[in-house]
């Protein structure tokens, strides 16, 4: 093992020797020889630092490619004047942070924490509320970009996805590492935000690798240098390595991907069952796992966290009946139903209380999802206040089987096909076209009109 | 309490009440089968709060008494203890545990008061009737499939028994439906039963009723009230509380004007239906039927492993028609009928199809076609 670490475009260009054709400028994509400037590289052509260089660079195929702080990112490129100051994009005074940006990152903000403690931590930071369809519809035209690269994309989120580019050099003229550069420089310049790549024989490393260099990175680990890179990290590394499952390793005296790797993968699977054999093949960087571009939707959710906590039962009841609205309309569009109906409640010492139901047959259905969340919410409340309400299905089907027509509740029929004639209404004039009453019950703005 | 018996006579009784308790249960008393000897006979109980059975057996009672031991555990114990053995049940003098004696095995069970153990209050019964096990059998064994697990619906979670005055006399008549079918039996009302309120008797209750009439020509009295049921044969009690609930206004359901008849060999057709429906992997495929004059073409469609087809022939004059229905639905219904041939009722596609025994009216079955 020659001991070389990945190579980040910035982290290690040092500790490696340019050798010629596995240069990489990541500015100008040329290929020629790195210059050694000191101790680091520059690109020959334009002298750039943004220099990769890996034994093999061209051989790699499976990549990772996420966004840095994305919902930050669009934000500060449609209002430059927030470029160079802290952003938090998050849920008003209450709820939590969705993404910040790298300055706000530097006062210690981190994403999903509440939102009182990164004004805490950085009272000078920008807040924006989240405007969920802007970057959806920005996370969506990368998406199209990537599946110009390949149709092997698998999103693992709205900004983040795996990539498999075997094969298309004859099509890109190009080895998969000059494609991915060419692409982040596109998505920089045309779309206006940046990404970080991870470059790897396959789709554990490459998420591993993309976030080595965070942000505007480009990261690689080959198949060679996988083990010894690995040894040294901690298992909490591993994807699907939680908390729990680190802390009952930890308990064991593992706590580097270096002891598993001395282990014998039957005793892992002794140990931890199937969760042991999956250690002990990450543990040594391999990973079957294709990139697969049809990933399946286990479950459809919708959830909000209010200004106030609430304890009326009407406000819930409308709130979880919009909810269950925008679960509907999403199931619709994928054509999926669900059997199991979730609701979600979070009180003001955020505990979370889930309460699950059943179906006989699958739905897709506001009014069915809306009804079964509320006779758990009714069963739920118990006269508390609540800082969280969700609603969710699962154990999807497809969406001809969903809803069949009931012989006993013939006004379950009616009542979908209402359903359908206000969806109608509202593709042809919009959502406010048609709203139902209840989902204005208890809404205090309303009562001031009256 | 000192009491000895024949460990198959304990088993049996211990069979018929155990079944009641839930595995896990957060009060402990509910975990317990009550055990009281008193006058040659002992008696278990065993409830869950919402269902009781108790049942008396003949025992040599030394020393009359009362106590209560974990029921699944006596169960198990006694389930392996050699045929033939005599088992002898003696409190400890300090009152702490129960000792089991058979043979050589010796257990001891820690007991919980007597005292504590919970009394469904039955309350006055104003419906009296008998009936042969046999025929309360045939109402629960050709409805209970159709009972409904659907929680929001809790009022379908049950057989409906009522009684109706018909042409023919006064019938006893239970249904059962989940909303894709329905099943509705018959018999002759027993004297007594006319009258009766409308009663939903719950899902796990019937499955013990039905587990406890083993011998057909024994006699089953049953007593009703608006809340509860209770049924006695032979030596055991079974009382439970009943749906607090309105079943549905079935009658609706059941289809008067269909006018497309089809008649198909019962058991060729059941079984074309399970080959077909090997295909099918989910639960709920739907299961073709291309029906015109004389023949039946089954179909099953599975995107991702195959297909497959088979021909019947029916008796069938009526227009050309092509329905689909769940295969396991059909199954179970057509395992329920009893005659050699099935008859269909259709109206179309989309409209829910009658499903009986050719001239036998006692029993009929409604079916909701799913969209193929």
């Amino acid at each position: 093992m020659s001991g070389a670490a990945p190579v980040g475009g910035r982290t290690a260009g040092g500790t490696m020797a340019a050798r010629a054709g596995t240069a990489l400028c990541r500015d100008c994509l040329s290929r020629a020889p790195a210059a050694v400037r000191g101790t680091s590289l520059r690109c020959r052509a334009c002298g750039s630092p943004r220099v990769l260089s890996h034994p093999e660079l061209d051989n790699l195929s499976i990549a990772h490619i996420d966004c840095d702080a994305f919902y930050a990112s669009v934000e500060k490129r449609d209002n430059p004047e927030l470029v160079d100051r802290p952003l938090i994009v998050g849920g008003g005074t209450r709820g939590v942070v969705s993404t910040c940006c790298y300055i706000a990152r530097i006062k210690g903000v981190r994403s999903a924490m509440p939102m009182f403690k990164a004004r805490e931590l950085c009272p000078d930071a920008v807040v924006i509320k989240p405007d969920m369809a802007k970057y959806a519809r920005v996370g969506r035209d990368i998406r199209e970009r990537m599946r110009a690269l390949t149709p092997l994309v698998e999103p693992l989120s709205i900004d983040e996805a795996f990539l498999d580019l075997t094969g298309t050099e004859r099509l890109h003229h190009a080895s998969p590492a000059e494609s991915l550069a060419r692409f982040a420089r596109s998505i920089e310049e045309e779309v206006g935000v940046t990404v970080s790549v991870g470059l790897a024989p396959n789709k554990f490393l490459a998420k591993i690798a993309s976030d080595l260099d965070k942000p505007r990175g480009f990261s690689v680990i080959g198949a060679a240098e996988a083990v010894s890179f690995l040894a040294e990290q901690p298992i909490g590394l591993i994807w699907g390595v939680g908390k729990v499952f680190q802390q009952k390793l930890a308990a064991d005296g593992l706590t580097t991907i270096g002891q598993l790797q001395k282990m014998e993968a039957v005793d892992l699977a002794r140990r931890y069952g199937a969760m042991g054999l999956r250690l002990a093949s990450l543990a040594h960087g391999r990973d079957d796992r294709p990139v697969s571009a049809t990933r399946e939707t286990k479950s459809v959710s919708s959830e909000t966290t209010f200004d106030t906590d609430i304890s009326d039962v009407a406000r819930l009841r409308a709130i979880l009946r919009r909810l269950s609205e925008e679960v509907s309309t999403r199931l619709k569009a994928a054509d999926l139903a669900g059997r199991t109906v979730t609701l979600k409640l979070k009180t003001p010492d955020f505990r979370i209380i889930t309460r699950s139901r059943s179906l006989a047959d699958p739905t897709q259905l506001a009014d069915r999802i809306f009804r079964t969340g509320e006779d758990l919410l009714k069963a739920a409340v118990e006269g508390r206040r609540f800082r969280l309400i969700g609603i969710g299905v699962s154990e999807l089907t497809d969406g001809t089987r969903a809803d069949p027509e009931d012989l006993v509740d013939p006004a379950a029929g009616q009542r979908a096909r209402a359903e359908r004639a206000i969806d109608a209404l509202r593709s042809k004039f919009g959502k406010q076209a048609v709203e139902l009453g209840l989902t204005k019950a208890g809404d205090p703005r309303r009562q001031r009109d009256r | 309490m000192k009491v000895t018996l024949e460990r198959t006579d304990l088993l049996k009784s211990l069979t018929h009440v155990h079944r009641v308790v839930e595995r896990r249960n957060t009060i402990p008393i509910l975990s317990n089968v009550l055990l009281r000897a008193d006058g040659g006979q002992l008696l278990l109980k065993a409830t869950d709060l919402d269902l009781e059975i108790s049942e008396k057996v003949a025992a040599l009672v030394e020393q009359p008494g009362a106590t209560t031991v974990p029921a699944h555990m006596i169960y198990d114990i006694v389930r392996k203890l050699p045929e033939g053995a005599q088992v002898a049940l003696e409190t400890s003098s300090d009152n702490a545990t129960l000792e089991i004696r058979a043979g050589r095995s010796r257990f001891a069970l820690q007991m919980l008061p007597e005292t504590d153990f919970p009394d469904i209050t039955a309350g006055e019964f104003t419906h009296r009737f008998t009936l042969a096990s046999r025929d309360l059998r045939s109402l629960i064994d050709a409805t209970q499939f159709a009972i409904s697990t659907e929680e929001t619906r809790y009022y379908l979670n049950g057989i409906y028994m009522h009684s109706v005055a018909s042409d023919g006399g006064d019938r006893l008549r239970a249904v059962a439906t989940d909303g894709h079918r329905l099943a509705r039996a018959e018999i002759p009302a027993p004297n007594g039963s006319v009258g009766m309120p409308g009663i939903i008797v719950p899902r796990k209750t019937v499955g013990e009723i039905q587990k406890l009439l083993e011998a057909p020509d024994a006699e089953a009295a049953i007593e009703i009230s608006e809340t509860k049921i209770r049924i006695m044969t032979g030596d055991v009690i079974l009382t439970s509380k009943l749906i607090d609930g309105t079943f549905p206004d079935y009658g609706r359901v059941i289809p008067q004007n269909n006018d497309k008849e089809m008649l198909v060999e019962r058991d060729e057709f059941k079984a074309a239906v399970d080959r077909v429906s090997t295909i099918s992997s989910e639960r709920g495929r739907a299961v073709k039927l291309a029906i015109s004059e004389g023949r039946m073409i089954l179909t099953v469609v599975n995107p991702d492993s195959g297909s497959a087809t088979e021909e019947l022939a029916i008796d069938y004059d009526s227009d050309p028609l092509e329905i689909g229905f769940n295969s396991r639905y059909l199954l179970e219904i057509t395992g329920q009928l009893r005659g050699d041939t099935a008859c269909f009722r259709l109206a179309d596609a989309g409209a829910p199809t009658l499903i009986q025994d050719k001239g036998v009216e006692d029993a009929l079955y409604v079916l909701m076609p799913m969209r193929v």
